[in-house]
């Protein structure tokens, strides 16, 4: 293609950041987002933290005090803590599975998508509607129960005199309502593995699992440390689905948080409470950052 | 073997051995499997949704009647009309559509740089930029209302769509920062590079090459987007008042109603979040594991 | 990637972008301009907005929409939201200087904190204009939220029946009258039912929204003590919660979920309970003549009730206040207060008698109301006045107090003796008197017994 244009240009890749002269290209892509953000949530979440330490007389840590001396903030942190540890593997387990099973192309795998992909569009409320409807004591569930004829009445499945029912029944609500979430991501994450890889085990003979464990799943890599991510701090928020189906039985951290602020009109402590919520979502987001980090020299697709 | 008569050989003379049909039921039972896996999962994951669809369309006394029918034998659709028809649903509607629409560009057009930064650059404060980032969704929404209602009314933008467009572009920035990440990373360099030695500076590199080959992710961060500005509740109803979304309008109604008119709004509520995936859908799957150039 | 191949996919993806771009170019210049208005007044500047915590289902607020354009005659922007929005909003817009709502419409539990913090204007004028109008006394105490001023015009009550199936009268223990009964035949009726049928017909409204914590401030505890904070962990009050423990067993254990009673009722899981009149009022809607609704029972000390009042109010600094003041006195007409008795089952505050042409529903609800109201050992409870801000944590006591002894059994006196200092630190620190039914000097902080 060259006829006589000189020594070749040289070959323009990215690189760890050097010169101090130009102005850093991440810097500039960066930029938009970090002033927009600050422009706007800057002061709101300075002002929101503060609160939390807002006293009548200034700086104070009253209101942390009058948090922990709260029997119902340590169930919450234990409640928000079990619900967590025990949805996230389950989804995430649930949503490889779809997503390989979207893979292997059956016939209406457009449709099967979009149908497992809906869950996503329901509001938290509107999911807490439904799983109500389903599991109240006259709900669809009984109703399909008596209907076929097992039982005479149905089951009281949100009683609260049964704790492990009351569990499993926001398990399953929120495993339905927010595995979509990790699906589609998982789902964009497989579009652009390259298919040859796979090809290439198979034809040396990998069984499928083996296929799975070390050649699919690495190369989910980024989109399963991202979609843990963001399930594992959404899933440190979620309670509107749990108090439709639960009333105060089931104290998780951010309904206390709308507690402490719209019922006992107090958003001293409620700033407290969200700050607690904050610190576990960092403290999780660090770990998973660290624990699945990506090798510096980012893959190249050789 | 058979012997083969030294003739002219006509495939109706040689005995062939027989066929081994087994790998070809393995395969269609395998199919048979997989069908009726995603048949099970589907029917878990649409269930519900076909349960509210369900119940909006019933009249009151089906709702409270026990046991309740799974099939819709009396369809009314008088408490789906009666919500239509309430003051301002309409333009609430209008009022989410536009939001959602603005707030999906605005987060797009600030967040995919920023992931591209994050997938390609190494640099100092990466991971603290990530991590600022993710601390505006970590907080709960609850404690950042009243300040930034406050923000807005000094900035004479209460009550108005910019408002909200830009609280809603706030908060969907992290997840479109870290999914448009996530999959241009797999985007291979190499392409970049060869357009580049080709001419293109980098900018055209990222459009034409890297864009497309990203699209998944782009549609995945734009489905969340839409989806979340469209089921906001809590920082569109504190920074609005007579310009309401949808949700503000409706759901803080829907609580204390009854148990009727919440399926209607919930489905009313459900329907063009459904469209929208239903459209963006085609760029999710736009390319069935590409292959290695 | 052959140029040659790019054209047909770059094209299709270009005219989309290009769709796409002009159908989000409108919104976003229409964007700028604020948006399409929602609350019906249709959005002209100089219209006022009146943001209320009730009448927030979406038919009881059409209904009121007809009967604020019939009592006013310019437009109003009609906006509701719940208790915490309607804080956030005038918090934030009286921090900010900016008032945009120029009337708020909620519950005393809704206005004493705004009130208590300086967020409202001062309505003593307007209030003694309106003298004649023939506010009940307990209402103008409660209006003035442990000051000397008043913070918000009465606007309408209600208060707490018991809503009962008449199938469920054939297990009425004999001799019982179902509008006259004491706690101990309610108790002996509910055995009854849950005998006869196999499963608990009562229900009472423990969901998180549910005002369970009104029947234990408003009910038990004036009935069986006489007072409501006095005789907070005394003997009385012992034997208040041993009776509401046997009470609970015969109600069915999804009470915990119930916020509204008349969801249940209809659906007819339960077929005997107490709530608010507004939630209940749905259950008789179709067969009016299936239901009666009785006052609630009586204790050792009297028949205690609550009442729950609605005021009007002004946030401070809102524009326009004397067309807010304007729309406040349509409001009081007593013409106007009774439709909204007929229309969303809400009793007025002035003077006025009840019509006879009411809907059947609405009929037996305001016969048991004024039974109640009306009885010989008739108690009236307030809700809490003067805790400003901490009105929702004399709640919580409450409700903390029937998730211990109630529901986990734990022991009854050490939990209320806990509870009782928690009472009394806050009484203390909002320097609150005693209010109806406990007596207590004014000035002084009252004595949690």
């Amino acid at each position: 293609m060259s006829t006589d244009v000189g020594p070749p240009p040289a070959p323009v890749r990215a690189e760890p950041l050097r010169a101090p002269r130009r102005v850093p290209v991440p810097l500039l892509l960066l930029l938009p987002s970090a002033v927009f953000m600050a422009l706007l949530f800057g002061w709101p979440l300075l002002s929101g933290i503060m609160e939390a330490f807002r006293g009548p007389d200034g700086f104070t840590t009253a209101n942390w005090e009058r948090m922990a001396g709260e029997p119902r903030f340590w169930e919450a942190v234990r409640n928000t803590l079990l619900l967590t540890a025990v949805v996230i593997p389950i989804q995430f387990t649930f949503a490889v599975a779809m997503a390989l099973l979207l893979q292997a192309k059956p016939r209406g795998a457009g449709f099967y998508f979009y149908v497992w992909a809906v869950p996503l569009a329901i509001s938290d409320l509107a999911a807490g509607l439904v799983w109500l409807a389903i599991f109240t004591d006259l709900g669809y569930l009984n109703s399909a129960l008596v209907d076929i004829g097992i039982v005479e009445r149905g089951a009281q499945w949100l009683n609260y005199q049964n704790p492990t029912s009351l569990f499993l029944t926001v398990v399953v609500a929120e495993v339905w309502r927010a595995t979509s979430l990790v699906l589609i991501i998982v789902v964009a994450g497989m579009q652009v593995i390259p298919k040859d890889y796979d090809e290439a085990a198979q034809v040396f003979g990998a069984t499928f699992w083996k296929r799975l464990w070390h050649v699919t799943l690495p190369l989910l890599r980024p989109s399963l440390q991202v979609a843990l991510i963001l399930r594992t701090i959404l899933a440190f928020e979620a309670f509107a689905v749990a108090q439709a189906l639960t009333g105060r039985n089931f104290p998780l951290l951010v309904g206390e948080t709308y507690e402490w602020s719209v019922n006992l009109q107090n958003p001293a402590v409620a700033s407290a409470v969200a700050l607690v919520v904050l610190g576990m979502s960092m403290v999780v987001a660090v770990i998973y950052l660290r624990a699945l980090r990506q090798p510096d020299s980012v893959r190249s697709g050789r | 073997m058979s012997t083969v008569a030294p003739a002219p050989l006509l495939l109706s003379d040689v005995e062939l051995p027989p066929v081994d049909r087994a790998p070809l039921r393995r395969l269609r039972r395998r199919r048979a499997m997989l069908q009726a896996a995603c048949i099970l999962v589907t029917l878990f994951m649409g269930f519900p949704v076909y349960l509210i669809a369900l119940a909006a369309f019933s009249s009151r006394q089906t709702l409270n009647a026990f046991p309740k029918s799974l099939l819709p034998t009396e369809v009314s659709t008088e408490t789906i009309s009666a919500f239509l028809s309430s003051t301002g649903v309409l333009p609430a509607f209008l009022n989410s559509i536009m939001i959602g629409l603005a707030t999906l560009v605005l987060a797009l057009l600030i967040g995919a740089p920023a992931g591209y930064a994050i997938a390609r650059f190494v640099f100092r404060g990466r991971d603290t930029y990530q991590l600022a980032m993710l601390l505006t969704r970590a907080l709960p929404i609850v404690v950042l209302a009243v300040p930034l209602a406050q923000l807005f009314l000094t900035a004479g933008l209460y009550d108005t769509i910019l408002a909200v467009t830009l609280v809603h572009a706030a908060l969907a920035l992290p997840t479109t920062i870290l999914i448009t990440a996530s999959v241009f990373v797999s985007v291979p360099r190499d392409l970049e590079e060869a357009a580049q030695l080709f001419g293109c500076t980098r900018a055209q590199a990222f459009r034409r090459i890297v864009v497309p080959m990203a699209l998944p992710g782009i549609a995945a961060s734009a489905i969340f987007t839409f989806v979340l500005s469209w089921n906001e509740v809590l920082a569109a109803a504190v920074l609005t008042l007579n310009n309401r979304t949808l949700p503000a309008q409706v759901l803080t109604s829907l609580s204390d109603s009854p148990l009727a008119f919440r399926f209607a709004g919930g489905f009313a509520l459900v329907l063009p979040a459904l469209l929208f995936i239903l459209l963006m859908r085609r760029y999710l799957l736009n390319m069935w594991g590409s292959t290695l150039r | 990637m052959s140029p040659d191949r790019i054209p047909a996919g770059i094209t299709r993806r270009q005219a989309l972008r290009l769709g796409l771009a002009l159908g989000v170019a409108g919104p976003l210049t229409a964007a700028c301009g604020g948006g399409f208005s929602t609350s019906g007044g249709g959005g002209g500047s100089d219209q006022l907005t009146f943001m209320s915590t009730q009448f927030t289902p979406v038919e009881e607020k059409e209904r009121f929409r007809d009967i604020l354009s019939s009592a006013y005659p310019s437009p109003v922007n009609y906006v509701t939201g719940d208790g915490g929005q309607l804080n956030s909003q005038v918090r934030s817009q009286v921090g900010a200087g900016k008032v945009e709502i120029h009337l708020i419409g909620g519950l005393h539990g809704d206005l004493a904190p705004l009130a208590a913090e300086g967020q409202l204007e001062d309505l003593s004028g307007l209030l003694s204009e309106l003298s004649s109008k023939g506010y009940a006394d307990d209402f103008l105490e409660l209006a003035k939220a442990g000051t000397d001023k008043a913070w918000y015009i009465p606007w309408a009550q209600a208060t707490y029946v018991v809503a009962v199936n008449k199938s469920a009268l054939e297990h009425l223990p004999s001799g019982a009258d179902v509008q006259d009964l004491t706690y101990d035949q309610f108790l002996a009726w509910a055995q009854a039912a849950k005998q006869a049928t196999g499963a608990p017909q009562f229900g009472l409204p423990g969901g998180p929204k549910g005002l369970l914590h009104r029947f234990l401030q408003g009910y038990l505890y004036p009935s069986f003590t006489g007072g409501q904070v006095s005789a907070f962990s005394g003997d009385e009050a012992v034997e208040m919660w041993t009776y509401l423990k046997e009470l609970w067993a015969n109600c069915t254990p999804a009470s915990t979920n119930f916020d509204f009673m008349q969801e249940p009722l209809a659906a007819g899981q339960v077929t005997v309970a107490w709530d608010h009149v507004a939630r209940l009022v749905e259950a008789p809607k179709d067969k009016p003549d299936d239901w009666v609704m009785a006052p609630a029972p009586k204790g050792p000390k009297g028949r205690g009730f609550m009442a729950v009042l609605l005021g009007l109010a002004i946030p401070k600094g809102a524009p326009s206040q004397d067309k807010a003041k304007e729309l406040i006195k349509a409001l009081s007409e007593s013409k106007t207060q009774l439709e909204v008795l007929r229309q969303n089952a809400f009793f007025p505050t002035v003077d006025a008698d009840v019509p006879t042409d009411l809907p059947p529903a609405v009929k037996l609800e305001a016969d048991a109301v004024s039974k109640q109201a009306g009885s010989a050992d008739a108690l009236v409870a307030l809700p809490p006045v003067g805790l400003g801000q901490r009105d929702g944590e004399m709640s919580k006591i409450f409700k903390d107090s029937f998730t211990a002894i109630v529901l986990q059994n734990q022991d009854i006196k050490a939990t209320l003796d806990a509870q009782a200092k928690i009472m009394q630190s806050l009484l203390d620190a909002a320097k609150a008197s005693c209010w109806a039914p406990d007596e207590g000097k004014a000035g002084e902080v009252c004595k949690v017994g």
